[in-house]
């Protein structure tokens, strides 16, 4: 796992908009395990500073009003993410901010209310799909367990969006069973093929539902695999 | 409200429901507790939203924008469909 000095730590803007809620436990866990402190860019500047890569966290955008991530895909940041993104840009959207990222046209899709109609707050292991990301090559056949706390994180597209998805590789993070198997008694919101994360065609734009974060400190029990994927985002773009 | 002073103003109804082929769990859930409580007859239930756009008639092309905004951001178009008229 990669480890910096304050001096060649790389710059990561992380994107805060009213209602966000989990960006101090992401800068807690850049900070305290890649010792990287996150830069942060409230929704109502135009320009973004100059960073290496940008991060949505999760929450609850403007009320998730309209739709999740809806008001958040057209705020002034917005903008210039899509600019940074369009010329390579790497970003990584964590639960909203996936749903921030679909909303934006940075990755196809949408997200929709839970099967179950009920929000869901714990721990689903997730399998790693295969495509040529690095998020698929460096997390390769492990089976993640990550902590998922949404009530609209069903995952929809239609049927030749989601013959695309596979035959780009964009498929990153499948609902799975312990042992990497998808199946519908491991898909906890009704997501399409059990989706949990994708990234874009060039790879270096991640949206999952689960909160790798949330997963990233022993003292908090359950799992420490969030750090895998964290670390495989700074590899999305070092 | 229109004032003597203000523009006027027309209003378009947009209605967003998700596309039929999206399930819609709170849609379910209605239905299945009309079921339940003796509305065995109701066979299908939709769920939509509905807003009112007042847009100013004065140099604007009032239709054009209102269509314009219910297919841009009143509804995702992966998911959902829409209707618009004029009330």
């Amino acid at each position: 796992m990669k480890r910096f000095t304050a001096a060649g730590a790389p710059r990561i803007g992380l994107i805060d908009f009213p209602g966000s809620n989990c960006d101090r436990d992401c800068n807690d866990a850049f900070e305290r395990h890649f010792g990287i402190k996150l830069i942060p860019v409230w929704h109502t500047e135009h320009t973004l500073p100059q960073v290496d890569a940008v991060l949505l966290p999760g929450g609850f955008s403007y009320g998730d009003y309209l739709r999740s991530g809806a008001l958040a895909a057209h705020s002034p940041i917005m903008g210039a993410v899509k600019s940074f993104v369009s010329k390579g840009g790497a970003a990584l959207g964590i639960c909203n901010g996936f749903q921030i990222l679909t909303e934006s046209h940075l990755l196809p899709g949408a997200l929709l209310r839970n099967r179950s109609r009920r929000f869901i707050c714990k721990f689903v292991n997730l399998a790693v799909g295969s495509g040529n990301s690095v998020y698929q090559k460096q997390l390769g056949q492990r089976v993640l367990r990550l902590p998922i706390a949404h009530g609209e994180g069903r995952y929809y597209i239609d049927g030749e969006g989601l013959r695309r998805l596979h035959d780009q590789g964009q498929v990153a993070f499948r609902y799975a069973d312990a042992k990497g198997h998808a199946n519908d008694e491991s898909n906890p919101n009704g997501a399409v093929d059990n989706i949990a994360g994708i990234v874009s065609e060039n790879g270096r734009v991640m949206g999952l539902m689960p909160h790798p974060e949330r997963a990233t400190d022993p003292l908090l029990g359950g799992s420490v695999d969030g750090l895998a994927v964290l670390d495989t985002f700074l590899s999305s773009f070092m | 409200m229109s004032s003597p002073d203000s523009p006027s103003c027309s209003d378009y109804e947009v209605i967003v429901r998700l596309k039929p082929e999206v399930l819609d769990p709170e849609a379910r859930a209605i239905q299945e507790t009309l079921t339940r409580i003796g509305f065995a007859g109701v066979k299908g239930l939709q769920v939509s939203k509905r807003y009112v756009l007042s847009i100013e008639d004065q140099g604007a092309n009032a239709a054009g924008h209102a269509e314009q905004i219910a297919r841009e951001y009143l509804a995702n178009p992966v998911s959902e469909t829409f209707q618009i008229r004029k009330l």
